[in-house]
Formats: C-alpha cells, sequence, structure tokens
C-alpha cells in the first residue's frame, strides 16, 4: 500500500499517465463534439484506426511528423463526412452507420498497410515526435516533469480542451452547436441550417477521433500494429457520458483513466506470478463499464441526441 | 430536400435490396483492387471462382457461412428490439468455452443426446454473459453498445488467460488450445471429403423457429412493438424490461450456439483465432437480410462466399484479402441507404 | 400601405390543396386572428411566411417589400417574429441562451452576454414580461416559458408578432394576463396576428377576424361585428351541432380513489390524498394546466402506475395487479393523451392496433395469434366507424389523427367498458372529429358506463361534464356540480384558488 503511494508521487508514473491519456482525450473531445450536436458516431474505433495508419503512411513515406497529423485529420473528416450523410442528410440508424464505419475504415486500413508493408514481422518504425519541455511549467513538483515534458501532440491536446470549452460555451457557434443536440428546431426557427452545422460538428470530431489515433503512431509507438486502438474509441464514448459532455471534465476522466491504466501496468509486473496478467489487461475495460454505472441514472444527456432532424418537422 | 413517405414499399425492391448491395459494393471495391494494381475483372472472376467455382469450394463457402448465421439471427433479434447487442461475438466464445468445458471430457454420452447437451450449454453460456449488459440496461438505464463491446474484449481475454493456463492442452506442441471434444460431440460432416458439417442443419432449423416466434407468436409481437414504440408498448401493457430480457437470451443464446458450431464441428477444439469477427460480421448479415430470419440464411451465404473467395483470390492475385471486410462493410452501409429508399422518396427543394 | 400583405397565395402538397388563392393583410397597430379548424391551412399559410415552405404561386409584402420567400433569416430580418404553439426551447440550456440563440453572427469569436442582459432587462420592463436570465429553461413553468417566447420574437426586434394558439396552455387568469401584454405591445407599434381556434377569446382581442376553411379564405369580420355562432359556422361552414348534454342517473361507483398519493418524480408533479368517486352514467371533467398532475393520475387508472399510498377500487374491488391489459379485459376504456405516440404503434398494421392491448388475452394455447379472428375484427370495426384507410393490412402511420382516434375509440368502446378514461380526446381534431369522439362518449355513458374526462378545454369541459374537479399541484378540488360553477371560478382554482366550501367532495 504504501509501495502504491510512493509510486503515485512519481514524475515517471504520471508521464506515463500523461501519455496514455492523450490519445484518450483527443477521441473523447471528439465524440463529445458529435454527441453535444445530437449524433452518436460509433465509427470513432475505426476512425482511430485509419487515422493511426494514415498518420504513420505519411511519415514512412516520407512525409513530416505535422504532415501526417494534417493528412490523418482529412482522412477522419472523410470519415466524419460519409457519417453525416447517412445519418444526417438521410436521418438514418446512428448505431448501424457508425459500426458500418468502424468496420469499413478499420479494413481500409488493414488492407492499405498489408498492400504496402506485405510480409509484416516486425512493423517498421518512423521517427516518432519528440518530447520537449515546457520552460517554467516543467519545474514544478512532481507533475511539472510530467505533464510539460511531452510531444507536440499531447501540448496540442491541453490546447484544445481549452479552446473547445471556450467555442462551445463563449462562441455563438458553440450555442448553435449546443442547440442542434438538445432542440434542432429552435436552430431552424432562426434560420440556422441545422444540417450543415450537423455535418459540422460530426467532420471536426471526427478529425480530433483521428488524431488522437495518430498519437498513438508517431507519438507513443512509431508503428503501427494491427488492433492497436484496441478497444478505446469505446472507451471513450463510455468516457464522454462519464464527462457529462464536458470538456474539462473529459480531460479529468481520461486523466483519471489513464492512472488506473498506469498503475495496473506496473501491478502486472508486481504480481505476474500470482495473477495472470489477463486478469490486470481486463481492467480498463471493467473500470469504463463501472464509470458508466456510476453516471448513468443521472446523465443528462443531449436532448436530441440519436433523433434525426428532418427539415419542415412541426414547427 | 425533404423525405416524403412511401404508402407501400413494393415487394420487388426489398427482395432485391440486399443484392443492389453487394453489387454496390463490388463497384466500390473495384477501385481498391485497382489501387492495388490489380484488374478488377481478374480478381472478382477469381474471387467467385474461389467461392463457387468447385464443388469443395461450394462446400466451403456453405460452412463458412454456418457462424454467420447463428450471429446474424442474434443480430436480427437483438436489432429488431432495437437492443443493440455488438457483443456477439464474446457470446459466442462464451459458447465456446462452455462447449470446452463440457465436452472434453467432462461427461460422455451417445452423440445423439452428447450434441444437444453442449449447444444447449453453449446457448447458456451466451444467455448468461449477455445477462450483465441487460440488467445495466433495464435497470441502471447503461447504454447496451458501449457495454457489450467492451465485454468482447474482456472475454477474449479470459479465453487468453484460460489458453495460456489451466486450459492449456498439453499434447499441442506448443500453441495455445485447449482439448479437443471428445468423439461424441464432434459435429458429423454431411458431405464427403468436405468440411460441411451438421451444423449447417442446426442452424437452419434455429432460423426457422426464429421466424415462426416472429411472426405467429405474441413474443414475437412484443418483440416487434418494443422495437417500434416502447411508449406505446407499454401502454399495451407489454413489459419493455421483460421483453429485453427475451431477445437477449434469444441473441445471446443463438450467439453462443455460433461458438459451439466451430468447436464441435469445424475446428474440434478452442483456439484464439476461433472467430476471425464473426460477431462483428453478422451485424453486416443481419441487415443485409432486413432483420428477416430467413433471409439471414441468403445473406450469410452471400457474405461467407466473399470471405471463401477473396481468400483463394488472395492466393493468385496478389491483393490482400482485407478486400472481403471491405465489401462487407460497404455493402452494409449500402443496404442501410437502400433501406431508407424503400420506405421514402427523396423530394428536392421546398 | 398594409403591414403585412399576403398576396393569392397557393401552396399545394401532391393532391393536397393547403391553401388555395389566399390574399390577406395585416394593419398597422392591428390585432387580427386568423381562425380555422386543423387543417384549414393555418400553419401551411404561417410556414410559408417564414421561409419554411416556398408558395407555388403568390407572395408577400412587409410594408410594401417583397419577402424573399424561403428564407427564414430574411422573415426574421423583415421584422416577423413568431411565438410557436410547440416552444422552441432546448431545456437544458439557460433562458438567456434559449433567446441569444441566432442572434450573433457565427463567425463572432465572443459571445456578447452582457449586452444581451441589458436588452433583456429593457425588454421585461417595458412589456411587463418578467423571466429570470439566468434559469434553466427546464425549471420554468409553462407560462414562464411563453414568456420566453414572446421574449426570443421582442430580442429581435420583431415589429409583426404571430402567436400561434397561445392560449391552449394558459389558465383563463394567465390568458388575462397575455391579453394585457399583447394589448401593450400595440401601443409600442407592434402588429399582431393571432392564430387561434377558441372562439371566445378571438371576440375579445381581436380587431378583425380573417377565417380559412379547406384552404380557403371563406369570410372576413370585423370583430364588432362577429359572434360565436356566426364564427363557427364560417368555419365549419355549416350550423355546427354539439350533442345535447343530458343529465342521467347515477348508478354505482365504478372508480373510487381514496387517499391516493403519488410520488413527485422525473420533474412530473406528484398526487396528493385524491379522494374521487365515478359512477356509472356520469362524466367528471377533470380541468386543469397541463402539468399539475393530470398525467400521474391518468397514469393510475390506465393502469401504468403504482401509486405511493391509498387505494384505487375499480368495479368496487381494490386493485392489486397494476396491468394494462388486465384492466383493459376487465372493462375499462383507455383514451390516452398522445394518440400517435402512444395509443398506436405507427409501424404495424391496424389489425395489429386493434388487437394491441389484448393480445394475449385473445391467442391461441396463450401465445399463438389469433390473425384471423383479429383481422375480422378490425374489418368489423373499420366499417362500423368509418375509418378512413386501405384496409386492416394497411400501415397505421398512414391515418389522419382523425382516424387514428377512430381506431383507438372503436377499440375501447366496442367491448361496452364500464369506465372510460378519456384523455384530451378531441385534441387537435377538426370540427366533425371533435363532434364524434364527443357523441362516441356521450353514447358510452347513457350505455352506462362512468367517464373521467381530462381535459384543457373548459368550453368542453363544460359541455359534457355532470361534476367537474380540478387539479392543481397534484391536488384535486371538488368534483362539483357542473351547474354550479362558472367558467371563472374553474379558471382561479386552476391558478390555486380555493373554492369556498370544501375541498374533495367526493
Amino acid at each position: 500500500m504504501l509501495e502504491l503511494l510512493e509510486l503515485i508521487l512519481t514524475t515517471s508514473l504520471w508521464a506515463a499517465v500523461v501519455r496514455i491519456a492523450t490519445p484518450l482525450i483527443f477521441a473523447t473531445l471528439g465524440e463529445l463534439i458529435c454527441e453535444r450536436a445530437g449524433v452518436l458516431n460509433l465509427g470513432i474505433e475505426g476512425i482511430m484506426t485509419i487515422g493511426a495508419m494514415a498518420g504513420w503512411l505519411w511519415v514512412y513515406q516520407g512525409g513530416d511528423l505535422w504532415g501526417g497529423v494534417v493528412f490523418a485529420a482529412i482522412v477522419g473528416m472523410l470519415f466524419g463526412f460519409l457519417h453525416s450523410i447517412l445519418v444526417v442528410y438521410l436521418g438514418l440508424s446512428q448505431h448501424v452507420s457508425g459500426i458500418g464505419i468502424t468496420m469499413l475504415a478499420s479494413s481500409i486500413s488493414y488492407y492499405a498497410y498489408t498492400m504496402i508493408i506485405p510480409f509484416s514481422t516486425t512493423p517498421p518504425k518512423i521517427v516518432a515526435f519528440s518530447a520537449f519541455e515546457v520552460p517554467l511549467l516543467s519545474s514544478i513538483p512532481i507533475i511539472g516533469g510530467a505533464f510539460f515534458n511531452q510531444t507536440a501532440l499531447t501540448y496540442l491536446a491541453y490546447i484544445l480542451v481549452m479552446v473547445t470549452f471556450y467555442v462551445l460555451y463563449k462562441m455563438p457557434l458553440g450555442l448553435t452547436i449546443r442547440m442542434a443536440g438538445e432542440n434542432p428546431v429552435a436552430n431552424e426557427a432562426q434560420g440556422i441550417n441545422v444540417l450543415l452545422i450537423r455535418t459540422g460538428a460530426v467532420m471536426v470530431g471526427s478529425a480530433l477521433m483521428a488524431i488522437g489515433g495518430a498519437f498513438l503512431t508517431m507519438s507513443a509507438f512509431d508503428a503501427f500494429y494491427f488492433g492497436m486502438i484496441n478497444g478505446r474509441g469505446w472507451i471513450c464514448v463510455a468516457l464522454v457520458i462519464f464527462a457529462s459532455w464536458k470538456p474539462g471534465k473529459a480531460f479529468l476522466g481520461a486523466i483519471l483513466f489513464a492512472l488506473f491504466e498506469a498503475l495496473q501496468v506496473r501491478a502486472q509486473l508486481i504480481g505476474a506470478d500470482v495473477i495472470p496478467y489477463q486478469i490486470f489487461s481486463m481492467m480498463p475495460y471493467f473500470l469504463s463499464i463501472v464509470a458508466m454505472m456510476l453516471v448513468a441514472r443521472r446523465a443528462a444527456y443531449p436532448k436530441a441526441l440519436l433523433v434525426p432532424f428532418r427539415q419542415g418537422d412541426r414547427i | 430536400m425533404r423525405l416524403k413517405t412511401r404508402r407501400n414499399t413494393p415487394v420487388w425492391l426489398i427482395a432485391v435490396l440486399p443484392i443492389l448491395s453487394i453489387l454496390v459494393a463490388f463497384i466500390f471495391g473495384a477501385f481498391f483492387i485497382i489501387w492495388a494494381g490489380e484488374s478488377p475483372i481478374t480478381a472478382y472472376i477469381a474471387l467467385i471462382n474461389g467461392a463457387l467455382g468447385s464443388s469443395f469450394a461450394i462446400t466451403e463457402s456453405l460452412t463458412r457461412a454456418i457462424p454467420l448465421i447463428f450471429t446474424g439471427l442474434a443480430a436480427a433479434v437483438a436489432f429488431r428490439a432495437k437492443f443493440w447487442n455488438i457483443g456477439a461475438e464474446g457470446q459466442l466464445y462464451c459458447g465456446a468455452m462452455a462447449a470446452t468445458l463440457v465436452g472434453t471430457g467432462m461427461i460422455d454420452l451417445p452423440s445423439i443426446i452428447m450434441i444437444p447437451v453442449l449447444f444447449i450449454a453453449g446457448a447458456l453460456a451466451g444467455c448468461l454473459i449477455l445477462l450483465l449488459p441487460v440488467f445495466l440496461k433495464t435497470h441502471m438505464k447503461v447504454d447496451e453498445v458501449v457495454t457489450t463491446l467492451l465485454l468482447n474484449f474482456i472475454i477474449l481475454l479470459f479465453v487468453n488467460m484460460l489458453l495460456e493456463g489451466p486450459w492449456k492442452d498439453p499434447m499441442a506442441m506448443g500453441w495455445p488450445q485447449a482439448a479437443r471434444i471428445i468423439d461424441n460431440g464432434v459435429l458429423p460432416t454431411i458431405v464427403a471429403k468436405s468440411r460441411l458439417h451438421f451444423g449447417i442443419i442446426i442452424a437452419l432449423v434455429m432460423s426457422i423457429i426464429m421466424w415462426a416466434i416472429l411472426r405467429f407468436t405474441v413474443w414475437g409481437y412484443e418483440i416487434r412493438a418494443v422495437g417500434y414504440n416502447q411508449q406505446a408498448s407499454t401502454f399495451y401493457g407489454i413489459s419493455i424490461n421483460k421483453s429485453v430480457l427475451m431477445v437477449a437470451l434469444f441473441s445471446g443464446g443463438l450467439a453462443g450456439m455460433a461458438g459451439v458450431s466451430e468447436v464441435t464441428g469445424l475446428k474440434g477444439y478452442l483456439t484464439l483465432t476461433l472467430s476471425p469477427g464473426f460477431g462483428y460480421t453478422g451485424i453486416a448479415v443481419a441487415m443485409l437480410a432486413q432483420l428477416h430470419p430467413i433471409g439471414v440464411i441468403i445473406s450469410a451465404i452471400f457474405l461467407a462466399s466473399i470471405y471463401v473467395g477473396a481468400d483463394a483470390m488472395s492466393r493468385t492475385v496478389d491483393i490482400p484479402n482485407y478486400i472481403a471486410d471491405i465489401l462487407v462493410a460497404i455493402s452494409l452501409l449500402s443496404v442501410l441507404v437502400g433501406s431508407m429508399l424503400a420506405r421514402f422518396r427523396i423530394v428536392w427543394g421546398k | 400601405m398594409k403591414k403585412l400583405q399576403f398576396s393569392k397565395i397557393c401552396k399545394n402538397f401532391g393532391a393536397v390543396v393547403a391553401n388555395d388563392n389566399i390574399s390577406l393583410s395585416l394593419g398597422e397597430g392591428e390585432i387580427l386572428s386568423l381562425l380555422g379548424e386543423n387543417g384549414a391551412g393555418k400553419t401551411t399559410l404561417m410556414n410559408i411566411l417564414f421561409g419554411h415552405y416556398i408558395s407555388d404561386k403568390g407572395f408577400i409584402e412587409v410594408e410594401g417589400k417583397r419577402l424573399t420567400p424561403g428564407s427564414t433569416k430574411a422573415s426574421l430580418d423583415a421584422g416577423i417574429g413568431m411565438v410557436h404553439q410547440h416552444f422552441t426551447l432546448a431545456e437544458n440550456l439557460t433562458v438567456l441562451e434559449n433567446i441569444i440563440l441566432g442572434t450573433e453572427p457565427l463567425s463572432r469569436l465572443w459571445s456578447k452576454k452582457k449586452l444581451a442582459y441589458k436588452k433583456l432587462e429593457a425588454l421585461s420592463k417595458r412589456f411587463g414580461l418578467l423571466i429570470n436570465p439566468d434559469a434553466k429553461v427546464a425549471d420554468l413553468t409553462v407560462g414562464e416559458k411563453q414568456r420566453v417566447e414572446i421574449i426570443k420574437a421582442l430580442y429581435r426586434d420583431a415589429s409583426i408578432l404571430i402567436l400561434d394558439e397561445p392560449t391552449a396552455v394558459l389558465t383563463p387568469q394567465e390568458t388575462i394576463q397575455l391579453f394585457k401584454v399583447l394589448k401593450e405591445m400595440v401601443n409600442a407599434g407592434l402588429s399582431i396576428m393571432f392564430i387561434s381556434h377558441k372562439l371566445n377569446e378571438i371576440l375579445e382581442i381581436s380587431d378583425r377576424i380573417v377565417v380559412l376553411r379547406h384552404g380557403k379564405l371563406v369570410g372576413e369580420v370585423a370583430t364588432k361585428k362577429a359572434n360565436k355562432e356566426l364564427l363557427a359556422e364560417m368555419m365549419v361552414g355549416h350550423k355546427v351541432t354539439r350533442p345535447a348534454y343530458e343529465k342521467l342517473e347515477i348508478g354505482k361507483a365504478v372508480v373510487e380513489l381514496n387517499n391516493v398519493c403519488l410520488n413527485a418524480s422525473d420533474g412530473t408533479v406528484g398526487l396528493s390524498n385524491i379522494n374521487l368517486k365515478i359512477h356509472e352514467k356520469e362524466i367528471i371533467g377533470l380541468a386543469g394546466v397541463s402539468g399539475n398532475g393530470q398525467f400521474g393520475l391518468a397514469s393510475i387508472l390506465q393502469g401504468l402506475t403504482h401509486p405511493s399510498s391509498g387505494e384505487f377500487k375499480l368495479f368496487g374491488q381494490s386493485l392489486i395487479k397494476y396491468d394494462p391489459r388486465y384492466l383493459t379485459k376487465s372493462g375499462v376504456a383507455r383514451i390516452p393523451e398522445d394518440r400517435s405516440k402512444e395509443g398506436v404503434i405507427g409501424e404495424m398494421a391496424l389489425w395489429e392496433n386493434f388487437l394491441g392491448e389484448e393480445l394475449r388475452s385473445k391467442a391461441k394455447s396463450g401465445f399463438i395469434i389469433d390473425k384471423k379472428k383479429a383481422v375480422n375484427n378490425a374489418e368489423k370495426l373499420i366499417q362500423e366507424y368509418d375509418i378512413r384507410c386501405e384496409g386492416a393490412f394497411a400501415s397505421t402511420r398512414l391515418l389522419s389523427g382523425g382516424n387514428i382516434q377512430k381506431l383507438i375509440l372503436a377499440r375501447s368502446l366496442s367491448n361496452n367498458p364500464r369506465f372510460i378514461i378519456a384523455n384530451k380526446p378531441a385534441r387537435g381534431l377538426d370540427e366533425g372529429a371533435i363532434s364524434f369522439v364527443q357523441h362516441q362518449i356521450i353514447n358510452a355513458k347513457t350505455k352506462g358506463a362512468g367517464v373521467l374526462l381530462i381535459s384543457e378545454d373548459l368550453d368542453e369541459i363544460f359541455e359534457l361534464s355532470d361534476r367537474i374537479a380540478v387539479i392543481f399541484d397534484g391536488k384535486l378540488q371538488g368534483p362539483f356540480d357542473a351547474s354550479s360553477l362558472t367558467i371563472n371560478q374553474v379558471g382561479l382554482m386552476m391558478s390555486g384558488e380555493m373554492k369556498e366550501g370544501s375541498f374533495n367532495e367526493a
């Protein structure tokens, strides 16, 4: 027990926590934006996969790192656009469309990767982002060295949390997005095109999800592995609910979750003889289910979530 | 652009829809084949040949269809009630684990009893695991999509743990696999010199049973009602919770049977690679069949053929066999669009 | 020059003629009432005004300038503001957020909230519409929500205000309050269009009345020269007959509620100590503003909710099993509030919806559906009640509101029920359908049923009820003899004032 407390006070643990949390922050923010506008995006797992593959591919073919990030974001946007056509314009089942998009994006990722690297014994590496310190802030005891000695993408994640908060709550655009998820008819009564707003939100959200995936290949690891997303997308869907659709809480939720994950990895090493490692690996998924159980009853779902909007609806 | 409700859906449209969707998938798929530097015509001919070009190929396609019929039925029943059971993959493995537990030496009975026992055990395992998400939904309003999905990962890790630990077959030369199912538990092949086993008969029977239940019984009415309109269903006195529970039992049970079928009919033992995503593909199967239990049979055979054909094709043409997954995903999205066109007409302007 | 001018507006939806060559005008500082049944074309006309539809022919002018068709923004910029019948408010957001939505360009980087607060305060004071900008809409009463809707329109500097059925959800006292506000607005220079089907109110508030019927403008009259009978006839096209009220000798109690309480939940008001006896051959009208406990009471009587305490005696027996199917079998007819969402399953066929409540009781061996019998029964009832449809196998979602109500009445009343709970049965129906519904209810009473009629329409309650009860904040006043009450008294009780005399005279 004491060891655990000691562990929590080390920078290296928190550095791992931030690294684990970063893709979760991107993806949770992305899903949050979609759902605030009223659209459930179950394509998240597939979009993260293809974001990871696309980012890696860009660099592997000779491009620069930021180019890869942008490429991944664009690819994510395209799938977000596809999802929008199906569920926003045509009003189809958001559940089925999302699962279809996950299947499509994942299979295209694996197809493309296998084409380029036909014999994948050891996945080829790329030169990933390197970490750098933020002066002053990195001197804060324990957490300074962890939170402020990371790669550029992590800093981007911090910024995006604040930007998302600002846009949603301080800008008229954000109000319109929130209204699209609560009572889209109100938007229409003011002459705002709900379909455009929802599509835009889904595309931006999907771009963020893709960047979250790209972080895994371009920052955390430096190669693409089959199944590397490993359910993180679904975990983020749970995290959005846990965060009550609020950007700040999403950040905290991701950190909290990553903390458990980081501890679990270390616990594996300690308890390896007694408890099979698989039990530890199951923990993140169990945790997500528990997180959902804790908040489900009081969850303030955006009222128009999952409800397709048809123009000319009852005014 | 507005959607106008059609007064009635032309019957021919419903029947033709899945075929059209697959055609659309093949058209889009051609671009991916060109991307890989091959000719779509050559590739597709190789695919069709690989799936249906010989009697062996046909039996392979049918064999591949067996688990897809089960998981397709599982998805079809669940989705009818708008219960989004995405956990068929995990439920399949639960069924496989149950078959392994009971069928590798725990009991030995004549085949005619043993096989039904294994299937019932597998169905029960599939049901039981689904009870957790059902309970969470009915009593705590937790969305079932994420819970059923996350359970898949947990179950697979559990199987992994068993196969590396207490269930590791010492005679398997280091590969993580469980002991073989005893002879009396193995499903007989029904076509000589092929892998097509009795599981297909069981699958067909289950399709017919599910169809009959949905069409003729009060349970079928209630399941459909709950999927259409929960408020009115409650008004009619239908218990939403009981209906969801029933749907889950059917759905989980069918998915569990898929696992039993693979272990006792095809592979003979439990491994980690028992299911290359049958649970997820089942969703595509169900959607292509427009959630119709008999339609699931045809849809499963179609999709199974694509997988078998793609496997064969990837041996002669230089295309990753992931093309099959791409084709299936596009089919799923196409049929989704198609089913809307069957219900609505698009009207332009205001 | 008129403030607002509709010129020869025509709009068809396929074969349906929604607006047929309609020309009407609204003068400066005038209150014009637009009167018509449901389906007369009022909503279509307003949707065209607001840019949701484009007319096939004709045009609209605001102060002599052509209004750009099909653009809500253009209409808003031209000074047209609308107070919608179904509030376009987001429950989870604050009043301020709901009001400023759409008033700032989306490219703006900083929402100017301070200015908004100031403007809101000014408007609030000017027109006597008190609201709290930081309150969450979910916490507001219906009257307060309407105030927000009105301020929303005023905030956008509307000079023409359209109100669509504004008094449907208000008590008589709140209506008086609203009319004061409207008069104040006219003094401030606004012109108002008042859409309603409530003849009394139209006669009270408007300067001029325009009547629509089947898409055509059939009449225009100055309010001074109009009266109820004239308006009703113009609206319907012939003399209107509502069923004659007749008091019968009451029988034994079919329903008895003794000290029934229900805990409040999820934003719905609970019930406190409800005591009520409903007898054979009587109609008890339950008046009250929506959201004062009617939902809970109806839920209990329909067998959908268990009371938290107290006794519900049905046909003399204390009810233990709360199962809608059991109630239906015992002789209870339930006419739900939301007929298309709660009363039928749209995607199912008519015969399946006829079967609905009796699904299990009419099943063979308890689980196989007797399709033949069900279809026969459906076809019989379709004929008997003249339900316009394409047969028993047609999809129920294709039915009009009036025909859905006919289906519900047919299946509920054809079994000669002994207790009927009718929740807003005539809401949103045209005159013909309203008359049909009321006739059916009176017939049932004559045949011996006891009826609880829940309604927001005081005219309807007074026309049909033998006794009237009022519900407010989960508590019941009455039932009192209908002849002993005036509409004004009932209105006061609906706002919570107590009648002199005791509570709960069952």
